[in-house]
Order: C-alpha cells, then sequence, then structure tokens
C-alpha cells in the first residue's frame, strides 16, 4: 500500500495541510491533493518550467521535489501574485500590455521565473533577461513579448523605487493598456 | 449584404473583401486580450485542470515495438490491483474503429475508406499503439495495473524507409499496401521548357519528423450529463469530434458533447483525436467522471507528427532568372495509419513551385505507410516543407545565373489574375515584392565574424500558404450575436480557441460593427451543444470562416435595430449609426436600452445568427486539374542573418525578420504573436528539433532529448505586418495562423550558403551536417 504523510505547506500565503501519498511530487500535491492547478505538468522532468513556483522564495520546478520535502514551506504560485480583488501586479500588468501569453500554459511557470529574477532588483540587458528565462520553455510567442514585458516591469520597478525615495511619486501608476503593435 | 455605414466591409465577388483604415474604429487596434488577463492571473482552467468528486483515472497501455501480432493478451492481474475499476481491450469497444477518408485516390472520385483500431486486437502498425485501456480510482493504482497488463506478441516485419516501403515485395503495412496516396500535375510542356531553357538546376532535399511539443500535453475529464449527454472536455481544435465519438459508441450524435476550453497549444496536433474516445468509453462503461492526461514521454511517442519528406526538384530557368519549368518528386513518410496524410500531400502538391509563376510543370506526390509514428496535421500542413525544396532551388538559379535572392524572388513573383500550376487563379493583391522589400529595408547591414573562424551570411526565404478549407469540403461556420437588456453584447460561437486570440477577434468584429465597447462583449465558445458550431481552428481557417460568420450575424442585428428604430421614429435607417451606448442619426438620438426595448415592442430580434459558407468547388482526382482548391492564400518573406563557426559547425542566429501582407489585422498584437511565433517554431525546425525513429522505435522519449527552442536559442524576432486591405477574411484580413511557419528553415539555409558557400540540404541543420557542407566546400577548419 502506499504510504501517506500529513504535508503543510502556506500556499499564497493560505496554509493547507492534505494527507496524501508521500511520494508525490510538490506540482501532483498542489494540483491532485490542494487543486491548486495554475503550476502546469509539461514535461515531468524539469525541463519546461511550466510547474516553476517559488519555495520560501526560491524558484522550484514542482515536479522535482516531493511536497514531503518542503513540508512547512511557504509557496507562491501565479495566482498568489493576482491581487485580492482578482487584478494584476505590476509584472502581470506588464505580461497583459506586451502580449507575453497566447495560449498561456507556460504562463504561471514563465512568470514565478520572472518574479523570482527581478526579486535581486539587479537590471539586466534583454539577453540577461533571455538567459535568466532559458529554462521555461514556450512554444507560442517565440520569447520576445515576455522579454519585452520583463525588461518594463524591471523598469517599472526601478521607477517605482526612486520615486519611493523621491518627494512625490507614484511608482505604481499603470502604463498603457497595450503597446503599438509596429513598436518591435 | 449591402450594409456601407461606418466600420462596414464591403463584399465584392468571389469572396473578396476589401476595407479602408480610416473608417476603422476597433479593427485595428493592438487591444491586449481579456483572454490573456485570465491566464496571467493563473485562473484559466485548462483541460487538465478541472476536476470532479469521485473522479476515475484512466491511461493507456501501448504497444512496445512496432510491427508484430498481437497473441494474448491478460488483465487478470491488472484487475486484480486495489482501486482498479475496469481494463478494457478492443472486443469491449461498441464499434472498434475510426474511419479516414483518402480523397482523390479512385476513378469514381470517391473516397478511399483508410481505417485503424480504437484499441488494437490483432495486428500492431507502430511503436505506441494503443492497446488496452485501463480505469481506476486514483493515478497510483492506475500505475501499478497498467504494468500488470500482459500483453504478449509476435514480431512482424517492418518497413521503415520510404523507397523499402514503395519497393516491390515489401512488407505490407496495410492489406492494399503500401502507397497510401498519389497526386499529379500535369501542366504545359516541361519537356520542351527544360528543353530550351538556358539553366537547369537540380537538388534533394530531406525534411525530419517534428513534434507539435505545445506545452500542454493531452488531457481532459469526461462526465455523464442531465439527459444522459456524454460531455468531454478536452484540449481539442475540433469539438465535431462528438460526431466521431458517437460513432464509436454507437449512440446518437445528440448524445454526446465536446467542450473546447482554452487550449494549451494546438499547432495542428490536437485536430485529431487524442483522449476523447477513451474517456468516452471509459465513462460510459463506469458511468462516473474520469479524467485522462498523457505524460509528455506518451505524448512524444505516440501523437501523429509532422511527415518526413524527401522533394527532389529540377528547375529551369532563361538567363534573365524567368523560371520556366519544375519538375518535382515529393515522397512523404505517412507512418503507419492514414490520418489526413493524403490531404497534407495535396497541400505540398498544390504549393510545390511556391510564389511564383511557372507554366511548365510536372510533379509526382506519393505518401507511403511505414510502421514510423504516424504522421498528420502540423502547422503549414504540407505546405511548408515545400518551401525548402522550392526556395532552396531559387537560391540556386539566383547563383547560377548571377543575380540578387531579391531581384530573381520579384522576378518570378505571382500577381493578381496569375494561375497556379494546379489551374486556381490568384483573385487577390499578392504583395510578394513588398514583404521582400520589407524585410530587406529593415534589415540593418551584415556585421562582421566576430572571429577569424567564423563567416557571416544573409539568406532569405518566401513562401504561400493557403488559408482556409480545401473548396470541395462545403465548409461553413456559425456565430450568434445579442443584446442582453443592459446593453451588453454577448457572442456564441462553437470556435476552439488555441491560444492564438479565435474568441477574442469574434469581440473585435463584433465591436467594430455594433460599436459596443469590448468590455461589453463576452465571448462564448467551444461548446458542440451549446454554441453554433463552426468547425475546425485548423487550415488558418477560423478568421476567415468564424470571423465573417461574426461579422454577418453582427450587421445582421445591427440591421435589424436600425430598423426598428428608423420605423419608431420615422426617420431612415441608412443614417443611423451605434456608438456605445447611443443609436445616434441627425435628429435623432436614442440610447442603446431604448432602442432594444423598440426591438421588443415591435418583434424585432435582439439576436442574431450568422451563418457563413466558404467558396465552392469540385472535388480534385489523383491527376490535379482544379479552377479552385483553396480559398485563397497569404504570402511572406523572412530574412535572417547567422555566423558559422567553421571548426565546431555551429549556427549562431543574428537576427531575424518575418514580413507577411496579412490583408487587414483585427488585432495587431495578436497578428504578431502569430508571425514571431511560427517563426520561432519554424526555426526550431531548422536547427535542432527531431523525433529519432531507429527501424520503427521512437527513441525521443522526453523534452530533455527533443530540444524545442529556449530563449536563448532564438535571436529578436522582428515581425512586420503589411495589410493590402484585401482578403477573403472579415475586413479582407488574411489568414495568419499556419503561414510564417515556412520560411524560416530555407531562410537559415540561406544564410548559411551565405556564408560558407554550400547548402544545407537535410533538416534539421545540425553542426554535424553544417561540417560536412564545410567541407563540401573546402573550409572545414582543423578539428580542436
Amino acid at each position: 500500500m502506499t504510504q501517506t504523510v500529513a504535508v503543510t505547506i502556506a500556499v499564497n500565503g493560505q496554509s493547507i495541510t492534505r494527507t496524501a501519498g508521500a511520494h508525490l511530487t510538490l506540482l501532483r500535491w498542489l494540483r491532485d491533493a490542494a487543486d491548486i492547478t495554475d503550476p502546469k505538468y509539461g514535461c515531468g522532468e524539469g525541463v519546461c518550467g511550466a510547474c516553476t513556483v517559488l519555495v520560501d522564495g526560491e524558484p522550484t520546478a514542482s515536479c522535482l521535489v516531493l511536497a514531503a520535502q518542503v513540508d512547512g514551506a511557504a509557496v507562491t504560485t501565479a495566482a498568489g501574485l493576482t491581487r485580492a480583488d482578482g487584478s494584476l501586479n505590476p509584472l502581470q500588468q506588464e505580461f497583459h500590455a506586451h502580449h507575453a501569453a497566447q495560449c498561456g500554459f507556460c504562463t504561471p511557470g514563465m512568470l514565478m521565473a520572472a518574479t523570482a529574477m527581478l526579486a535581486d532588483g539587479r537590471t539586466r540587458t534583454r539577453a540577461q533577461i533571455r538567459e535568466d528565462l532559458h529554462g521555461n520553455l514556450c512554444r507560442c510567442t517565440g520569447y520576445g513579448p515576455i522579454v519585452d514585458a520583463v525588461e518594463a516591469a524591471q523598469e517599472r520597478a526601478r521607477d517605482s523605487s526612486a520615486a519611493h525615495h523621491g518627494p512625490a511619486g507614484n511608482g505604481s501608476a499603470r502604463n498603457g493598456s497595450a503597446r503599438d503593435g509596429d513598436a518591435r | 449584404m449591402t450594409a456601407d455605414v461606418r466600420g462596414s466591409a464591403t463584399l465584392a465577388g468571389s469572396g473578396i473583401r476589401t476595407s479602408k483604415e480610416d473608417e476603422l474604429r476597433i479593427v485595428r487596434q493592438p487591444l491586449a486580450r481579456a483572454d490573456q488577463a485570465e491566464k496571467i492571473a493563473g485562473s484559466t482552467r485548462y483541460a487538465g485542470d478541472l476536476a470532479f468528486t469521485g473522479m476515475l483515472h484512466a491511461r493507456l497501455v501501448r504497444a512496445p515495438l512496432p510491427s508484430a501480432r498481437i497473441v494474448r493478451r491478460d488483465a487478470t492481474d491488472a484487475f486484480a490491483v486495489p482501486g482498479v475499476v475496469c481494463v478494457l481491450f478492443g472486443e469491449d469497444v461498441p464499434h472498434n474503429v475510426v474511419w479516414v477518408d483518402v480523397p482523390g485516390q479512385t476513378v469514381a472520385v470517391a473516397a478511399l475508406k483508410a481505417s485503424m483500431e480504437v484499441l488494437a486486437t490483432n495486428r500492431i502498425r507502430f511503436h505506441g499503439e494503443p492497446v488496452a485501456l485501463v480505469v481506476a480510482e486514483t493515478e497510483d493504482a492506475l500505475a501499478e495495473a497498467c504494468d500488470l497488463v500482459e500483453v504478449d506478441y509476435e514480431d512482424l516485419p517492418g518497413v521503415y524507409g520510404l523507397d523499402e516501403a514503395l519497393a516491390d515485395g515489401a512488407p505490407a503495412v496495410h492489406e492494399q499496401g503500401n502507397l497510401l496516396g498519389e497526386w499529379r500535375i500535369d501542366t504545359g510542356d516541361v519537356t520542351a521548357a527544360f528543353d530550351g531553357a538556358d539553366v537547369v538546376v537540380s537538388g534533394s532535399y530531406e525534411t525530419q519528423f517534428v513534434d507539435h511539443a505545445y506545452l500542454e500535453p493531452e488531457a481532459g475529464v469526461g462526465w455523464i450529463d442531465d439527459d444522459g449527454v456524454l460531455t468531454l472536455r478536452v484540449a481539442t481544435q475540433v469539438v465535431e469530434h462528438y460526431r466521431d465519438v458517437a460513432r464509436i459508441l454507437g449512440v446518437a450524435e445528440s448524445k454526446v458533447r465536446v467542450i473546447a476550453p482554452y487550449v494549451g497549444g494546438g499547432f495542428g496536433g490536437k485536430e485529431d483525436m487524442t483522449v476523447e474516445p477513451y474517456l468516452a468509453l471509459a465513462v460510459m462503461r463506469t458511468r462516473r467522471p474520469v479524467r485522462m492526461q498523457w505524460t509528455r514521454q506518451e505524448s512524444l511517442l505516440a501523437r501523429p507528427k509532422r511527415h518526413r519528406m524527401r522533394l527532389r526538384y529540377s528547375t529551369a530557368a532563361r538567363r534573365d532568372g524567368t523560371i520556366v519549368g519544375q519538375d518535382i518528386d515529393i515522397t512523404a513518410d505517412s507512418g503507419a495509419y492514414a490520418y489526413l496524410s493524403a490531404l497534407v500531400l495535396l497541400y505540398s502538391s498544390v504549393h510545390a513551385c511556391g510564389p511564383y509563376r511557372v507554366d511548365n510543370v510536372r510533379l509526382r506526390a506519393r505518401c507511403a505507410y511505414t510502421n514510423n509514428p504516424p504522421t498528420s496535421a502540423f502547422r503549414g500542413f504540407g505546405g511548408m516543407q515545400v518551401v525548402f525544396g522550392y526556395e532552396s532551388q531559387i537560391d540556386l538559379l539566383a547563383r547560377e545565373i548571377g543575380i540578387s535572392p531579391e531581384e530573381i524572388r520579384k522576378r518570378n513573383a505571382l500577381v493578381r489574375g496569375d494561375v497556379l500550376p494546379v489551374g486556381q487563379e490568384i483573385l487577390t493583391e499578392v504583395q510578394l515584392s513588398q514583404t521582400i522589400d520589407a524585410v530587406t529595408g529593415r534589415a540593418g547591414p551584415l556585421p562582421s565574424p566576430s572571429g577569424p573562424r567564423k563567416a557571416v551570411g544573409r539568406g532569405i526565404a518566401s513562401n504561400i500558404q493557403s488559408y482556409g478549407r480545401l473548396v470541395w469540403l462545403n465548409d461553413s461556420a456559425a456565430a450568434w450575436v445579442g443584446f442582453q437588456l443592459d446593453g451588453s453584447l454577448s457572442v456564441r460561437c462553437g470556435v476552439p480557441d488555441i491560444g492564438g486570440g479565435q474568441a477574442s477577434s469574434l469581440a473585435q468584429i463584433a465591436s467594430e460593427v455594433l460599436g459596443v465597447p469590448m468590455a461589453a462583449i463576452t465571448v462564448h465558445f467551444g461548446d458542440s451543444a451549446l454554441t453554433p458550431l463552426a468547425g475546425t481552428t485548423t487550415a488558418t481557417r477560423q478568421l476567415l470562416m468564424s470571423g465573417n460568420a461574426a461579422y454577418e450575424a453582427s450587421v445582421l442585428l445591427r440591421d435589424g435595430v436600425f430598423g426598428a428604430v428608423a420605423a419608431e421614429l420615422g426617420c431612415p435607417a441608412e443614417g443611423l449609426s451605434l456608438d456605445g451606448d447611443q443609436v445616434t442619426g441627425g435628429p435623432v438620438a436614442v440610447s442603446l436600452r431604448e432602442a432594444l426595448m423598440i426591438c421588443r415592442r415591435r418583434n424585432v430580434p435582439i439576436e442574431a445568427l450568422g451563418t457563413f459558407f466558404g467558396p465552392k468547388g469540385m472535388p480534385v482526382v489523383r491527376d490535379l486539374h482544379a479552377e479552385r482548391v483553396f480559398p485563397d492564400f497569404t504570402f511572406g518573406t523572412h530574412l535572417c542573418d547567422v555566423e558559422v563557426d567553421l571548426d565546431t559547425g555551429q549556427v549562431e542566429l543574428l537576427c531575424y525578420l518575418a514580413a507577411h501582407d496579412v490583408g487587414r489585422a483585427i488585432n495587431p498584437l495578436s497578428v504578431h504573436g502569430q508571425i514571431s511565433g511560427a517563426a520561432a517554431q519554424g526555426l526550431g525546425m531548422a536547427l535542432l528539433e527531431e523525433v529519432v525513429v531507429a527501424d520503427g522505435v521512437n527513441l525521443t522519449g522526453g523534452f530533455f532529448q527533443y530540444l524545442i527552442p529556449a530563449s536563448t536559442d532564438l535571436p529578436e524576432i522582428e515581425s512586420i505586418v503589411l495589410e493590402s486591405g484585401e482578403g477573403m477574411g472579415p475586413f479582407g484580413a488574411r489568414g495568419i495562423g499556419e503561414p510564417p511557419i515556412g520560411p524560416p528553415a530555407a531562410a537559415v539555409a540561406s544564410a548559411i550558403q551565405d556564408a560558407i558557400g554550400a547548402r544545407p540540404t537535410v533538416l534539421p541543420i545540425t553542426p554535424e551536417h553544417v561540417l560536412d557542407c564545410l567541407r563540401a566546400s573546402g573550409r572545414a577548419g582543423s578539428p580542436g
């Protein structure tokens, strides 16, 4: 018989406990035991990045770790970036404005890889953004719009932090809802 | 349709539509799509994301070898695993057969019927063929039970090579022999053309098995709904497969419903059925909800691939570069079952001479059954492999004659009124030369090599690709557009949305015609029972088909509302317009809500169903000659700069430009997305991707072996959208989903040839192949 184990994980700020097979990967635990389905199964071998989540802030291929290994950890998924009222966070807004999702299946993982990348506050060139996203595959976009979105989010974070230190800036002001389709 | 108010398209003869930029208010706007907001928020429920309480799980047991006979099957041990609910074999399938029409292959012009079993009972024809279906309470029980299903096989001789399959006495994959389909074109006098030509160039080109590799593997959930309707919510491009499922089950078509939620990529790989028949069998047997999700490994193993092809071309031209003749031989690997192979090969045949006028053509095209993985639809559908052939030939000609690649293409470019070798006249404007100018004008100077053992080069490639289905298939699509009483708008259309903005485009079209803001429009899509059927999201047909249907429904609805308002107020309907929440015209102004009340008082519907019928034509026979095969075509040109490492053969992509005339860009964001995404997929085929099959055994076991391009493998891809304002879709739009995947492999090969003086002829262009080319051109370096 399959050995079961109780695992408690704080997913997107909410503590969830499920008793499930001890052999379950974090991805299967999230999807099948906790019904948190925004992390996607794309390859099951850590190549495609569609299952990327943050485990205590670290980007992790959730198909490669067991849920029991991260018992007690805090996990953030793409849905956890979305604000309580359903609105998008600045990175998500840039993904939307730059047409960085088509079929959208790689998007939750891509967002988490980008979130982890932006967290260190370093300014990256487009080539460096590509380098840091190379573990997340996309079959629809050709990556250009994703790089555009991450670049814009990076710029916005810099403006925002400059504004916070300045007298009266509003760093979270939203850019235009969509950019000119020819401007690429 | 005679409406000629602001924002409308005008309908000319033969289905050609046009529009003027300055008359459009919503169409052409790069609007961020509503479906993307949900996907980015992480709230979209894809096919594999839905779960029911008490849901079962299903998985297939597949044959481990390519050619065999089943001698024994035993499910006793599997069934004994706790939690296993049932194990089904072919004998348990009510009608264990899927029929495929193979058109044009008999003298009577009737369809040749090819078939395959849902679950194999006797003969195994490919590695991965389904043999048993296991259903269990949990995934764990399922995994254990699948390993315990005992199947014994007797090895049979198989055929794996194209020449081998077509040779006399080859082991027959199917009883009727290994030649599945054959097409011929004979137009003009090829012998005289070659005899009288100044230059003849010849080449042989090979393309590989390619996997669609959408990020979402095949998945779905099935259950029995009210009134006993079997409902399958699956990742599919074709909700109309409910008919195939009904046939397999032996139930009425009205008792099966297929829902396509947002699909995580299709590219043709979700055009044939995937999980549908198996989910259906499991649900009907257990009367419980069932989920089936294929693993990536299973998807790579068993789903149909892009056809491996061998293309042999001889091309004759005059000294000035004018092509006078093409002699073409195409052989394609159909794998173990027919699927759509004969049609794919028909596309290859019709597109084989490219976007160029050629008066004298001899073409022989054959597709052969083998014991390799089946092959079927894949973005470009046979019209794309031939680009690697005809564009290689035209570059050889340019070099031989001593004119530029741009010049020779422009000299031979099709123009409106030209007739394709198959007999079809080009009815719409062709902006091929403009696409050539667009990419060459945008590209900067070719950079210098980054080191002494590096070489740089630039290549271009153009293409022609049809949009819309073959005209004798009597294609149609329907869409329903209706006002709600608060003035918001609902659109219902059976279109599956596979990520290209198929649903969103309908909203943009309705918004243009009806003046309702995008935020007030909701599109209900992809449900075979509750949305009007719109046909398949394949063949670059949905903007043409469902787009025109939504347009027609919107115009009907608008005209009805205007007619009612005009009658009520005693003013002419012609001067009215709808903008936001007002119907206005001269002195008349009523709120939209009031206009809708007027309609209700006067028994005028505030909803409309539009049905669009595609252009018609006669079926073709094996010897191809037809006035019309496709509705229309899309043209484009790509440009690529590469740097080749002369010691390792490594090819680096430096820059990539892709220009297509899309007629009219309904949503430029979606159009750019289609072009750059297709270019990326084509570049993967050019340089990286191959499903490796050895004597029928599929050796490609995962994404760690099947290399689709990562962000670091691709250059910045710049898409350039040209709008001739003329096409057969709404507002003069042309289809753009498939066309941009054609040119990349040829553009890369041209750039490599420019860099090293020898041309790669086999895909993918691996470093090893480049080194072979370098040796041939005498530029290979010493190793290390």
